[in-house]
């Protein structure tokens, strides 16, 4: 979007007694409408794309390929009942993936994830069986932990120095060791039906679904709308209408269609809710608040952040105990779809999902970039990847091989865009 | 006349058994560009520490507008309204603009300064008015500043340090490293911060920049004050000289009118600053500490 040779309108001196006019900006200004107003979308578009803006494009491209796929192999894959399956299965891994999402932003890695999400549902589960804890105070206390365990490791590296890829390696190995102790020499707890298999169990009538994606969608269309407005009132340049009015447009559709295909299943699911809330919470957070910005900036220059003023180790431990408190929240998510927990809650290739989750979903590895939205998007490619594979009955060991090549691609594209971006001037 | 927006009065500074400084004087008056000038390991970055709090002196005064004050942290001297510019930037690459502008400048509220929710208008607002009474020019202020030019970005880091309102403005090689184009622009900025009435020091290698929009030249040898001229009536080879030490004799400020600033493209073709040795040596002075000192940290 750099325009040469117009940079000098950027200077030019607003004319006397002239109201506070927009301040010039080189931008290409996209036309309100008709076919020249589309034709200059579109190049708009295509230039971002040329520089290394790829977005969220890639991975819904994958998708789309991903199920059309898998539909073309088993009929059953895009089915209301096996969507709605798909939701119960991403929200545990996807909301571990939400607080790696954080992690990556600082440029960090927590490797830790998998086993603390473990350790918080194996110890939610010990306190309300064994010991006949409320339920409630069950999870909070899962939560809690989480959020220790995550400023722990978070002060170590922030305050000793240790490197976090190692600080949260050793945490990956301690957390499993905890969990087997907690559980005792059972090895497993099953959850009786109860508040926190309800959390899975739970799924809105089609009133209420139909209700809560209106009001998502409204809440959307309004801030975008509102943000023009502000934005006109100020004098500055407002986002194209073309632009909101298409925005809003795949927001509506992917909305009232997700509604439309669960309710003609069991409805839209209460884990979906919760992981939803939480990827619009911490997207809102990191865009929108000081804390959020500082986290990008600790992701870009850590030098430069720490100069202007910002408490960076106070950033980066809240950063790893909120990633590590999504994590135990991931872990209760886990327990309550499978009822219980067992020695390898956590385990597996929980770890390896969130992070390649947040990945393939596009934040980058490199710090700085990303939105919380790559870790819903990425964790339906990987779930869906997972669920369909299931479908078709293919052996694990073709599973972890097909998600390791999406993986390597999503990472790959990543690398390519980087370098994009440097070739066009943005870093 | 007013007192000087910041006094320094025989400041000394010692590392271990180094005199890195010795019984220094520097006044820095408002609406003024003074240059501090010397070779490399004559104590300009440890004069400036002094100031900008990173390395508080081991003796001497500070005056900040005539009252003493010690400054032993960075964020005392930024308090007292000193902005220091470091010569590596210090700006976000992935940040654009307007968020480099305000990084770590946003009003705390009551749950602390994180807690703030972001009003992006205002800030674009502020952003654009900042940038165009410095007339900096940036294609837009939602660029990432990975895309500037190096003179945008210095432009930008300067503009940055006027956001708290300084009194001082410190500028640490503002000019090393650009192309022609961008030193004029960023030359031009320092010309518009006089104008704006900040005391500014500029740390500078290249005479002909200091040439072009300084006011006044302090030289610094071996850690002691070795010279002030007034550019207006001095030369380079007297600056030169002073630098090297060939010229023993202290030709002293002269009164005169304040140049104005001059387009950078006017000022005369200056020899390398730390080259040209003259024909005669001066001896090392007998206390002379060796010229690495700058490198020396405690």
């Amino acid at each position: 979007m750099t325009s040469t040779g117009s940079d000098t309108s950027a200077t030019m001196p607003t004319a006397p007694g002239a109201p506070p006019t927009r301040p010039p900006d080189p931008e290409p200004i996209v036309p309100a409408g008709g076919i020249a107003g589309l034709i200059s979308l579109v190049r708009l578009v295509g230039a971002r794309l040329r520089g290394g803006e790829l977005g969220s494009l890639p991975v819904v491209l994958g998708l789309i390929v991903i199920w059309t796929v898998f539909q073309t192999q088993n009929s059953h894959f895009l089915t209301a009942n096996n969507l709605t399956n798909l939701a119960l299965q991403l929200a545990a891994t996807g909301t571990i993936a939400v607080g790696v999402f954080l992690v990556l932003l600082l440029g960090e890695i927590d490797l830790s994830v998998g086993w603390v999400s473990g350790l918080a549902a194996s110890v939610m589960a010990v306190l309300s069986v064994r010991h006949g804890w409320n339920p409630v105070l069950a999870i909070v206390a899962a939560l809690v932990l989480g959020l220790i365990i995550g400023a722990v490791q978070g002060g170590i590296f922030a305050i000793v120095g240790v490197p976090s890829f190692v600080v949260t390696l050793a945490g990956f190995i301690a957390w499993q060791g905890v969990q087997l102790k907690v559980l005792g020499s059972d090895g497993s707890i099953n959850l009786p039906d109860g508040t926190i298999t309800k959390l899975t169990s739970t799924f809105f009538t089609d009133a209420t679904g139909w209700g809560l994606a209106a009001v998502a969608i409204a809440s959307y269309v309004g801030a975008q709308l509102a943000e023009v407005r502000a934005r006109r009132a100020a004098g500055l340049r407002p986002r194209p209408l073309l632009e909101v009015a298409g925005r809003s447009a795949v927001v509506a559709a992917a909305g009232f269609v997700a509604v439309g295909v669960m309710n003609d299943d069991r409805g839209v699911p209460l884990v979906l809710v919760i992981f939803l809330a939480l990827v619009i919470i911490v997207d809102l957070v990191t865009r929108r608040t000081a804390y959020g910005r500082h986290v990008f900036a600790l992701g870009g220059n850590i030098e430069a952040t720490r100069r202007a003023g910002v408490n960076v180790a106070f950033i980066r431990i809240s950063v790893f105990a909120l990633a590590s408190g999504l994590a135990a929240a991931g872990g209760v998510l886990a327990a309550s779809r499978l009822t219980g927990v067992t020695q390898s809650t956590g385990g597996s290739d929980t770890l390896l999902n969130a992070i390649a989750a947040a990945v393939i979903g596009g934040t980058s590895l490199f710090g700085g970039r990303g939105r919380a939205w790559s870790a819903l998007l990425g964790i339906l490619v990987i779930q869906s990847i997972s669920n369909g594979m299931d479908l078709l009955g293919l052996d694990q060991s073709i599973k972890f091989i097909i998600t390791g090549s999406v993986l390597l691609a999503s990472v790959t594209l990543d690398a390519l865009a980087r370098r994009g971006r440097r070739s066009s001037g943005r870093g | 006349m007013a007192d000087p927006v910041v006094s320094l009065r025989g400041i000394s500074k010692r590392f271990g058994a180094v005199q890195a400084l010795s019984d220094v004087d520097l006044d820095l008056p408002a609406g003024e560009v003074v240059a501090l000038v010397g070779d490399n390991g004559a104590g300009k970055s440890t004069l400036v520490k002094t100031i900008s709090g990173v390395g508080p002196p081991s003796d001497g005064r500070i005056l900040f507008a005539g009252r003493p004050v010690s400054i032993n942290g960075p964020r005392d001297a930024v308090s007292l309204g000193i902005a220091t510019v470091y010569q590596d930037l210090a700006l976000c690459d992935n940040l654009d603009v307007v968020n480099n502008l305000f990084l770590g400048q946003e009003p705390a509220t009551r749950w602390g300064r994180p807690a703030r929710w972001l009003d992006e208008i205002q800030m674009e607002r502020r952003a654009h008015e900042l940038l165009r009474t410095l007339s900096v020019r940036i294609p837009s202020v939602r660029t990432p500043v990975a895309s500037l030019s190096g003179g945008q970005r210095q432009s930008v880091a300067i503009a940055r340090s006027l956001l708290g309102s300084p009194k001082l403005v410190i500028l640490d090689e503002p000019t090393a490293a650009l192309g022609v184009a961008q030193t004029a622009e960023v030359l031009d900025l320092v010309v518009r911060l006089r104008e704006r009435g900040l005391a500014v020091l500029v740390i500078s290698h290249n005479l002909a920049d200091v040439f072009a929009v300084c006011d006044r030249v302090e030289v610094l040898r071996l850690g002691r004050n070795a010279g002030r001229f007034d550019v207006a009536s001095a030369s380079q080879e007297q600056v030169v000289a002073a630098i090297t030490g060939a010229d023993t004799v202290l030709p002293g400020s002269r009164p005169g009118g304040r140049r104005p600033g001059l387009p950078a493209t006017t000022a005369p073709p200056a020899p390398p600053a730390p080259t040209a040795p003259p024909a005669t040596t001066a001896p090392p002075a007998p206390t002379a500490p060796p010229d690495t000192t700058e490198e020396v940290q405690p």
